[in-house]
């Protein structure tokens, strides 16, 4: 579904990544951690062409995201994200930020975005809230509509940059819950997050990042179980994030 | 107040002593007259064109960003005065000969009112166009990257994700440049243009009676200021996003 080959990118000097490889198939689960700096945001951006990329290839769904002639858009189209920050469009109801991209990139019906958007919505738990502004809304409640508004565009994957980060503690798992049940009915997920708790729960395989490089690409109870067989710097974050 | 000056506010209504069949108010509303239509045509050309030239300004492509910037070093960085005198006495010289004969065969108050609508209307839109990128720069990155990320070609980022929210956030600045405008097209009197500031200083010429002259056109455009941000003090308040900057939710 998603494959990363040998991806490299720099900002001058600076090596945001270095020769970074990965698949994901469909279906799976993928948890990216590692620590600040590490270029997981990155990573994840390049997917869908949001970050540009010097080296290497992408591909999704056999599609080339840095060939000149994908039509980006489209290919965005069936690539959701959720972003850290929520990033719903404030001057729109909550209604409206679901159906925009319905109607403008996919050309569905206004009755046929609208009531797409509701039904995701109701499932993300919010039905009441559909006339509302993100302002209005709890951090929580503007993720979870963030998730609704990705969803509504029916992505063949969900790409989420760290989605909980900016939540307070209480809301948190609000979100993962969410996140939990696409991972239950079979939703292709690529996520970068701390939440290690929710990497045992859904996850199939997790990624370790530092310095712009894979380290650690491995299965989950490989990841958490086998402790000794990791390397040193991810014996290191495990150890640290663990004790909480 | 000043001695030896006798005030006559009824000069106003004398008819005037050229032989025209109005009298001196009567003057000083078709200078207004010529004010408002210069001064809103030109807002008409300044968000036209600063619009467009602020989004360039924010775009990833570095030949359409300057284009943007290069259209605001000279808008801006001329006198306004100086840019009058290009359009109006420079500009038809450059035109090609049947366009420029055409253009000096116009009555000669179109052609001071021609000038001055495209001179203050590029020099404004410099302006807006300033606005506008800063604007546009106010937003959060992440709020392009949503916009993208949903498949938004970058076209429709702008038009249903960013200048909605970019004009909110320019209206304050927006009424001071509407504010701007109407004082600034004073200067199209120095072309010939009978717009109010002349009209008051023919009134000058013609009663004497210098500060009723005056009292009145500063009046005029003080009462026109405050039209111009009661006007866009409702346009903010019907487009003020629920709980979004600071409002009430």
């Amino acid at each position: 579904m998603i494959e990363i080959n040998n991806v490299s990118k720099q900002y001058g000097a600076f090596h945001v990544l270095t020769d970074c490889s990965t698949k994901v198939a469909k279906g799976e689960v993928v948890v990216v951690c590692g620590p600040s700096g590490s270029g997981k945001s990155t990573l994840i951006k390049t997917i869908n062409g949001l970050e540009p990329i010097n080296k290497g290839d992408i591909r999704v769904n056999g599609t080339s995201v840095c060939s000149p002639k994908t039509n980006l858009s489209q290919l965005r189209s069936k690539v959701g994200m959720v972003f850290q920050n929520f990033e719903l469009f404030p001057h729109l109801s909550i209604i409206e930020n679901l159906t925009i991209a319905q109607i403008k990139v996919l050309g569905r019906k206004r009755n046929e975005a609208d009531d797409k958007g509701r039904t995701y919505l109701d499932r993300v738990g919010l039905k009441e809230q559909a006339a509302k502004y993100p302002a209005q809304l709890s951090g929580g409640q503007q993720q979870r509509a963030a998730i609704a508004r990705a969803l509504c565009m029916d992505p063949i994957c969900m790409l989420f940059d760290e989605p909980t980060s900016a939540l307070d503690p209480e809301m948190v798992n609000e979100v993962l819950d969410v996140m939990v049940q696409l991972a239950r009915e079979g939703t292709t997920m690529m996520c970068v997050t701390h939440e290690m708790g929710f990497a045992r729960k859904v996850a199939d395989r997790v990624i370790f990042m530092d310095a712009g490089r894979i380290i650690e690409d491995t299965s989950k109870a490989e990841f958490f179980g086998n402790i000794e067989a990791r390397t040193d710097r991810a014996k290191q974050f495990l150890s640290r994030i663990l004790q909480h | 107040m000043f001695k030896n000056y006798s005030w006559d506010w009824g000069v106003f209504l004398q008819p005037v002593s050229t032989g025209e069949p109005t009298n001196y108010l009567g003057w000083l509303l078709a200078g207004f007259y010529n004010t408002v239509v210069l001064a809103l045509s030109a807002s008409l050309i300044a968000f036209a064109v600063g619009v467009v030239m602020g989004v360039l300004r924010t775009t990833p492509n570095r030949w359409l960003a300057a284009l943007g910037t290069t259209y605001v070093g000279i808008f801006r960085n001329i006198p306004v005065i100086v840019q009058l005198f290009a359009w109006y006495f420079v500009l038809p010289e450059l035109l090609p000969t049947s366009m420029g004969t055409w253009f000096k065969q116009l009555p000669a108050s179109t052609q001071m009112m021609t000038s001055a609508v495209l001179c203050l209307g590029l020099y404004m839109g410099a302006r807006v166009c300033e606005l506008i990128r800063s604007g546009i720069e106010t937003l959060p990155k992440g709020q392009r990257s949503a916009a993208l990320a949903l498949g938004l070609t970058l076209p429709q980022a702008y038009r249903y994700v960013l200048l909605p929210v970019a004009f909110r956030v320019a209206i304050p600045p927006l009424t001071s440049e509407m504010i701007n405008v109407f004082k600034n097209s004073a200067v199209a009197s120095t072309i010939g243009l009978l717009e109010l500031s002349a009209q008051a200083q023919q009134l000058v010429d013609y009663t004497a009676h210098p500060y009723e002259s005056f009292a009145a056109a500063t009046a005029v455009y003080i009462s026109i200021n405050v039209i111009v941000v009661l006007i866009m003090r409702q346009v903010e308040v019907s487009v003020h996003l629920p709980g979004y900057i600071g409002g009430k939710s």
